[in-house]
């Protein structure tokens, strides 16, 4: 009996190995294209001009129609802004903040510790602006998805042509690496839409690895501190491992040898 | 059996204290330094200790954590993040706990997968191991509850799923289900319920944590060859043996965890509980923490219901009988040493019996990687002969191997590990 159970199992590992393969069903979605970035790996940092540049993109572009609510101006600091700057962007725009004395609302100019104004007032209002589709907030996009960098880099650059037998329904766009192929987004970079402040080419491959690299930043803004730490703490444990091996050795030499030390 | 020793202590304020409350005494029997302890055990005995440092580890980093999160429906993903952000070192404490979870569970069925392999169950151990059940289901349940607390996609439909488990006992099954939301839906209430419990049980575990050592330190230790100390010469004072052993030993397991929690923080995490919460939209696949996997795959792997054949007549419908082969794989563990019947302890003499641990090992791994899969195709077959195998061994792997299986000769002693010469 157990020995026909172990040949189901092998008869069932056999399968598993052979189906993995095929898993992928219609529906799917396209792998994403493998990008190399700055921040990846354990010495891994953010490319600050690559990051200056995803914002520049991220306040032009995306913001139109995208929230990013857990990024305060302040954090522009540590992309290498001076205060000055921030305060300036922030400034640009309008916010409201408590009542007046007669209990209307109070608008002011917005300040380095306000997040990021939204587009839009609600969900409603943004799902009404976008063809029923509300826009993602960005604030956590590249770890809310499979491979979130690669993802996001691949979803801007991978608008093509639908196959003959894919048919895209009206005020969708046809995009291979989004699930289901029908994503409401139109494609968001063009040629020459951005003309950077550092004279770099506006090409949409530069722009989308650029804003990726932001909205890295932003998903993860302790990236660099945690890589950092990473290696202090992994050397003193290695040290340790090393140390308490040969104490280990030592103290135990004894026991090794047979000694009782119970014997009076 | 080990002896209770009234040792007084040297030092007058100790020795007054002692007279008055013998709790040096107390602790210095229980985990005293000079606790003789077998002189052979392997790095497999090394994750018990291991298991109590994480357990430590996710009381202190979650106490922390509790002083920063919201457990409230509109607030609580947020002050996630914020910790993330804001918080001095947040970022640090959070991946400390969400990854200590996992390695926390490495340890526990690592500690549990030796139980079984050297028969760390076998009398006088049974309640021993049987507490050990006890800490292992109270860890999945708060493992479970601090899953939810973020509020992310996973923590919402997560606790969806596993709460309508209990919609499938018969009779009071709706009712249980209510008192677990706290209304008619995993709502706010939910969320304050289990935030309160996740809080709660770690404390329970650590009170089981020292039942379980008590009881270790009753029965003595176990040891590779599973035979029992027969003199003095079998064994060494637990300090500074087994605590360089020990020490040693979580060094390692800690550049492992700081790998994780530096570099991978996410990787045993799930990217859908980086979106907030939302009972509107369903995910693409549910899917609980890999540590649940195994025991979700044996929930799904039952399809079909069992009634009177040839009938219309459901005796235990399907969920019924999911629910039931889920919490029965763990609740049969309770039975094994009276399953296992073998008089040899350690899988090192019993050949047969060595094999079929090895199966049990891939079947868990095979169970594991099912739970993770959505129950199409090939895998519904998988998992359904893997779970068979599962419930197969211990039922009746187990106890016709303790009849039939021919035992290698035993050794005389630990500290004369020879064969005796065939009488």
């Amino acid at each position: 009996m157990t020995m026909k159970l172990a040949k189901n199992i092998a008869i069932a590992l056999t399968a598993v190995a052979g189906l993995a393969g095929a898993a992928m069903g219609a529906g799917a979605a396209k792998h994403p294209m493998q990008m190399e970035w700055s921040f990846e790996g354990p010495t891994g940092t953010y490319d600050r001009a690559a990051a200056q540049r995803g914002w520049q993109v991220y306040k032009n572009v995306c913001s139109a129609c995208h929230s990013l609510k857990y990024f305060h101006f302040r954090n522009l600091a540590d992309l290498g802004y001076e205060e000055e700057m921030i305060k300036a962007w922030a400034a640009e725009y309008t916010v409201v903040d408590g009542v007046d004395d007669a209990g209307d609302p109070k608008e002011r100019k917005g300040l380095p510790q306000d997040v990021f104004p939204s587009p839009f007032p609600n969900p409603e209002a943004a799902a009404a602006s976008n063809g029923g589709a509300v826009p993602p907030d960005l604030s956590l996009i590249t770890k809310a998805r499979h491979d979130g960098a690669n993802y996001v880099y691949s979803l801007m650059m991978g608008y093509e042509d639908a196959p003959a037998d894919h048919e895209v329904p009206a005020g969708k766009n046809y995009n291979p690496y989004f699930k289901g192929g029908n994503i409401s987004m139109a494609p968001p970079l063009a040629e020459g839409i951005i003309e950077y402040e550092d004279g770099t080419a506006g090409t949409p491959e530069q722009m989308a690895k650029d804003v990726v690299t932001f909205l890295m930043f932003v998903a993860e803004p302790k990236l660099e501190a945690r890589h950092h730490m990473g290696l202090n703490v992994i050397l003193y444990l290695l040290v340790l491992v090393v140390v308490l091996y040969f104490s280990m050795k030592k103290i135990w030499k004894p026991v090794k040898e047979g000694k009782n030390f119970y014997k009076k | 059996m080990a002896e209770w020793i009234d040792a007084k202590p040297k030092n007058k304020a100790a020795a007054w204290l002692e007279e008055r409350l013998p709790v040096i005494g107390l602790v210095n029997n229980v985990v005293g330094v000079d606790t003789p302890t077998p002189r052979n055990l392997n790095y497999w005995w090394n994750f018990g200790s291991l298991a109590g440092l994480m357990l430590m580890v996710q009381i202190i980093s979650g106490v922390v954590l509790a002083m920063h999160y919201t457990p409230n429906t509109l607030m609580a993903f947020d002050s996630v993040e914020r910790i993330m952000r804001d918080v001095n070192y947040g970022w640090l404490i959070r991946y400390m706990h969400a990854n200590g979870a996992s390695f926390f569970f490495i340890a526990v069925y690592t500690h549990i997968l030796r139980g079984l392999y050297y028969g760390s169950y076998k009398a006088p151990r049974e309640v021993l191991w049987m507490l050990g059940l006890v800490i292992f289901l109270l860890m999945m349940a708060t493992a479970f509850m601090g899953y939810v607390l973020p509020w992310g996609q996973m923590s919402f439909w997560g606790a969806t799923v596993i709460t309508n488990l209990f919609s499938a006992i018969p009779v009071v099954g709706d009712s249980i289900v209510t008192l677990l939301w706290g209304g008619f839906s995993v709502d706010n209430p939910t969320l304050n319920r289990f935030f309160s419990l996740h809080y709660l049980l770690p404390f329970v575990i650590t009170g089981v944590v020292i039942l379980h050592i008590w009881a270790k330190k009753v029965s003595d230790s176990g040891n590779p060859l599973g035979i029992d100390v027969k003199s003095s010469a079998d064994q060494i004072p637990f300090h500074p043996f087994y605590t360089v052993k020990d020490a040693f030993g979580a060094a390692v397991f800690f550049a492992i965890f700081a790998a994780f929690i530096f570099y991978m923080p996410n990787a045993l995490g799930h990217p859908d509980n980086y979106i907030p919460a939302d009972p509107m939209v369903t995910p693409d696949s549910i899917v609980p923490e890999w540590y649940f996997l195994p025991f979700y795959a044996i929930l799904r792997s039952i399809t079909f219901d069992i009634g009177i054949p040839f009938t219309d007549v459901v005796i235990i419908p399907a969920k019924l009988l999911g629910v039931l082969a889920m919490f029965g794989s763990i609740l049969l563990l309770f039975f094994l040493p009276w399953l296992d019947r073998s008089k040899v302890r350690s899988g090192k003499f019993r050949p047969m019996f060595r094999w079929f641990f090895w199966f049990l090992v891939i079947d868990m791994v095979v169970l594991t990687i099912v739970g993770g899969k959505k129950p199409e195709g090939i895998w519904p077959v998988i998992g359904l002969v893997g779970t068979a195998y599962y419930f197969a061994h211990f039922l009746v792997v187990l106890p016709l191997l303790s009849k039939f299986e021919k035992t290698l000769p035993l050794p005389e002693s630990i500290a004369n590990p020879v064969v005796k010469a065939a009488e």
